[in-house]
C-alpha cells in the first residue's frame, strides 16, 4: 500500500476534483471569518446573486479592529464600527452562527475554534487570516487564504488550490527550564528563515513536540506561515483528545468513540516520504528574541546580533535597513536593551497556559517603571478563566493593564498601538515594521522571556531572574 | 470580479530591490478596514511612501518620478507574512498589472492570481539583469508574454520563461476567476459533501 504523510490523508480526502494541469477542487470542513477580511467577499456574493452554500460550516467573531476597553458600548471608530456592524448584518442575513463582542465565547477566532471544540483532527479549516496554521496543533489542515477564497468558500465550500510539498521538522530531546513552544518555534523559524518553508506545508514531530500541551501545539502551528509555510500540523494523540472531550461541539457518546478512531488513523506512515526534512536537537534551545524585522530574524536572548559578515547587495542592504529600524548595531548584545512596552496577547499567545505563566512568573514582583504592560486575553472563556484563578489579581498587582480579548496591539488596528520609536517586547507572532504601530519597534519573544523583561525593564534570559 | 485581461504586457518597469518585503508594508493594517474595494492605490506602502504629516519620501521609489510602469520589479520573498487580499488590491489599483520577483511568498500568489496582478517568477540572475537595465536606463521595456510564458527585456532581447498552470493561464488571459468555476460545478460539490458525511458518520 501506498506510505502517506498525515497531510497526504487529510488533503487527498477533500478533493473534489483535480482540473488537469490545474489545482484541485479542494474541500472545506469549517470556515471562520472575522470583520476584516469578509465584507468585501459578501458584497460580491450579492454582486453575483449568490447565496451561501452551507451556513453551517462558517463560524464568525470580530476580533481584528474591536477595541479592547469599553465592548459594551459603541465602537468609536466610525471604519471598525462600520466592519463589526457589516459582520452582523451578513451574519444575520445567511444564519451564520456569530460569536459577537461580550458574548461568552467571544475572542480571536482562533483561540475560539478549539476552545469551542470545533476544530477537530482530520478537518479543513480556513480562514481569511494568515495564522489559521494555528488549527492544525489537532491535526487538521488549516491555513489562511484571500478574500477571493472566502467568497469561494462561501458560495461554494471549496476553494482551488495546488497540493503543496511535503516538510518535516522533527524536534527530538528535552527543552531545558525556562524554554517554552514559542522559543521552539522562533528557533526553528531563525535555522530555516522567514522564507524557507514556502511552499510547504509543515508537518511537526519528535519527542519534544509530542509532550507539549495542546495551547503549546497551537503556538508552533501558528507561526508556521512565519517561515513561508501554508500550514503545519501535529498528529492528533491522547493529549488532543482529552483536551476536546466535553467541548461544546466535540461529538459526544458514541459518536466520540467513532471519531476518536478514526482520529487515531490520522498519522504519517512509516516509511512515507517528505520532499524536505529538518531535525533540531531540543537540548540545545534557549530563550528565543527578535532582533530585526521578520520573524527569522531571531537570536538566542544571550547571543549577539549577527554582524554582516558573509552579506552583500540587496540582502546586505535589506539587513541593515532593518537594523536601522530597529536602532540596533550589528555584532552587539541585545541583552540590556531598554524596553518601554510589553505586549502578552494574541493568537500565538493569549491563552490560558500564557496568562498563568506570566502570572507565576511575576507574582510578587512588579513590573520596571519604565515600562507600560498590556496583557490581552485571547477571548472571553481566557479572561473568565484568569480571574477564576485568581492570575487576574496577581496580574494587576504587579502593574499589568488587563484588556478585553481581541488581536490587539499585534496587528495595531484599534487604538492598542506602540508609539514610533519605542520598543516593545512582545508575545504575538510578527515584527514587520510598523506592525504594531507605525514606527514601532518589536521584539518576539515567550510569554515567560516577556514577563521577565516587564520585571527588569531591559531584555533579559528569564532564566536569570528569580 | 472581472478584472483587466491580457495576453502580452509591454512597459517599463518600476524597481524596488528591497527584499522579504510584507504585506504590511504593502498596505498597512490600518488601511484595512473597508467595506468595499476602493482606493487601495492611494495607500500602497503608505509608510514607506509618505512620512508622519503624509509628504511623499523622496526617497522612496514609488515617488521617483524617474519610474513608472505596469510592471513592479521586486526584491525575493515579496509579499510574506499576512494573507491581506487587500495588499494585490493596492497593487492593482495603484495600476500595476505584473509583480516579477525571484521568489514570492505562497498565499500573495495565490492572491494575486485570484485578482488579475500576474506574478512572474524569473531566476536571481534574471533578477539581477533587470534590475541593472532599469536602473541604468528607466525606459528599459519588459515584455510578459502569457501564451509563451516567456518574459523579455526588449532592449537586448535577453529573456526567460516562467511557470504558470494552464488553468490560470486561460483564467488570466480571459479575465475568469476560480469562482466562476466552482459555481458550475455546484451540484458535484454537493455530491461530495453528502458523501464525506456519510463516510464519517458510518
Amino acid at each position: 500500500m501506498e506510505k502517506k504523510t498525515l497531510f497526504d490523508k487529510i488533503w487527498d480526502a477533500h478533493v473534489v476534483r483535480s482540473v488537469p494541469s490545474g489545482p484541485d477542487v479542494f474541500f472545506i470542513d469549517k470556515h471562520f471569518i472575522h470583520e476584516v477580511t469578509s465584507p468585501v467577499a459578501f458584497l460580491n456574493l450579492e454582486k453575483r446573486g449568490v447565496g451561501v452554500m452551507y451556513p453551517a460550516r462558517t463560524i464568525a467573531t470580530p476580533d481584528h479592529n474591536v477595541p479592547t476597553v469599553d465592548q459594551d458600548k459603541t465602537i468609536k471608530d466610525k471604519l471598525s464600527r462600520m466592519q463589526v456592524e457589516k459582520l452582523r448584518e451578513n451574519c444575520h442575513k445567511y444564519g451564520i452562527e456569530l460569536h459577537d463582542l461580550g458574548s461568552d465565547h467571544h475572542g480571536i477566532v482562533h483561540v475560539i475554534g478549539p476552545e469551542l471544540g470545533v476544530t477537530q483532527p482530520g478537518m479543513t479549516i480556513v480562514c481569511g487570516d494568515s495564522h489559521t496554521s494555528t488549527h492544525g496543533a489537532f491535526g487538521a489542515i488549516a491555513f489562511g487564504i484571500g478574500t477571493s477564497e472566502v467568497e469561494m468558500v462561501l458560495a461554494t465550500q471549496c476553494i482551488m488550490q495546488s497540493k503543496a510539498k511535503k516538510m518535516r521538522i522533527t524536534v527530538d530531546g528535552q527543552l531545558g527550564n525556562g524554554v517554552t513552544s514559542k522559543d521552539i518555534i522562533l528557533y526553528i523559524i531563525s535555522k530555516i528563515s522567514a522564507a524557507g518553508a514556502t511552499g510547504y506545508f509543515v508537518e511537526y514531530a519528535g519527542s519534544a513536540i509530542q509532550s507539549l500541551s495542546m495551547e503549546a501545539r497551537m503556538t508552533i502551528c501558528n507561526m508556521s506561515i512565519e517561515m513561508g509555510a501554508r500550514g503545519g500540523l501535529i498528529a492528533p494523540d491522547e493529549t488532543t483528545f482529552n483536551y476536546l472531550k466535553g467541548k461544546q461541539y466535540a461529538p459526544k457518546g458514541e459518536a466520540w468513540d467513532k471519531a476518536v478512531a478514526y482520529w487515531k488513523t490520522l498519522k504519517t506512515d512509516e516509511g512515507a516520504v517528505f520532499d524536505k526534512e529538518y531535525h533540531f536537537d531540543g537540548n540545545d534551545i534557549e530563550p528565543m528574541i527578535t532582533y530585526g524585522t521578520n520573524p527569522g530574524m531571531g537570536i538566542k536572548v544571550k547571543d549577539r546580533i549577527p554582524t554582516t559578515e558573509g552579506m552583500e547587495g540587496s540582502n546586505k542592504t535589506t539587513y541593515l535597513k532593518s537594523l536601522d529600524y530597529m536602532g540596533f548595531e550589528p555584532g552587539e548584545p541585545i541583552k540590556g536593551k531598554k524596553v518601554d512596552y510589553v505586549f502578552v496577547g494574541s493568537c500565538t499567545n493569549g491563552r490560558i497556559e500564557d496568562i498563568r505563566a506570566v502570572a507565576n512568573f511575576v507574582k510578587g514582583k512588579h513590573k520596571a517603571d519604565n515600562i507600560t504592560a498590556w496583557i490581552v486575553p485571547g477571548s472571553r472563556e481566557v479572561e473568565k478563566q484568569a480571574h477564576e484563578e485568581g492570575l487576574v489579581k496577581i496580574l494587576e498587582d504587579a502593574g499589568f493593564e488587563l484588556r478585553q480579548p481581541g488581536c490587539s496591539a499585534c496587528l495595531a488596528m484599534n487604538d492598542d498601538k506602540i508609539p514610533a520609536g519605542k520598543y516593545a517586547v512582545s508575545t504575538s507572532n510578527r515584527n514587520f515594521e510598523g506592525r504594531q504601530g507605525p514606527g514601532a519597534r518589536t521584539m518576539l519573544a515567550s510569554p515567560l522571556t516577556v514577563a521577565a523583561v516587564a520585571v527588569t525593564g531591559e531584555i533579559v534570559d528569564p532564566r536569570e531572574v528569580f | 470580479m472581472a478584472y483587466d485581461k491580457f495576453t502580452v504586457l509591454t512597459s517599463t518597469v518600476v524597481p524596488m530591490r528591497t527584499e522579504n518585503v510584507d504585506t504590511d508594508q504593502i498596505i498597512p493594517a490600518r488601511f484595512l478596514k473597508a467595506t468595499e474595494r476602493e482606493g487601495f492605490g492611494d495607500n500602497l506602502f503608505r509608510d514607506w511612501r509618505y512620512d508622519v504629516e503624509g509628504n511623499p519620501k523622496k526617497d522612496f521609489v514609488l515617488n521617483d518620478p524617474t519610474y513608472s510602469g505596469k510592471i513592479l520589479l521586486a526584491g525575493k520573498n515579496f509579499g510574506s507574512g499576512s494573507s491581506r487580499e487587500h495588499a494585490v488590491w493596492a497593487i492593482y489599483d495603484y495600476g500595476f498589472r505584473c509583480v516579477v520577483s525571484s521568489f514570492f511568498a505562497d498565499i500573495f500568489k495565490n492572491n494575486c492570481l485570484n485578482i488579475g496582478v500576474l506574478p512572474v517568477t524569473i531566476s536571481p540572475e534574471f533578477a539581477e539583469i533587470l534590475f541593472q537595465a532599469v536602473e541604468t536606463d528607466p525606459k528599459s521595456e519588459v515584455e510578459i508574454d502569457i501564451d509563451k510564458q516567456r518574459i523579455t527585456l526588449l532592449k537586448t532581447g535577453q529573456s526567460e520563461t516562467f511557470d504558470i498552470n494552464s488553468y490560470k493561464k486561460e483564467n488570466m488571459k480571459n479575465g475568469f476567476d476560480d469562482i466562476d468555476y466552482l459555481l458550475n460545478i455546484k451540484a458535484e460539490i454537493a455530491d461530495f459533501a453528502k458523501g464525506r458525511e456519510r463516510l464519517l458518520n458510518a
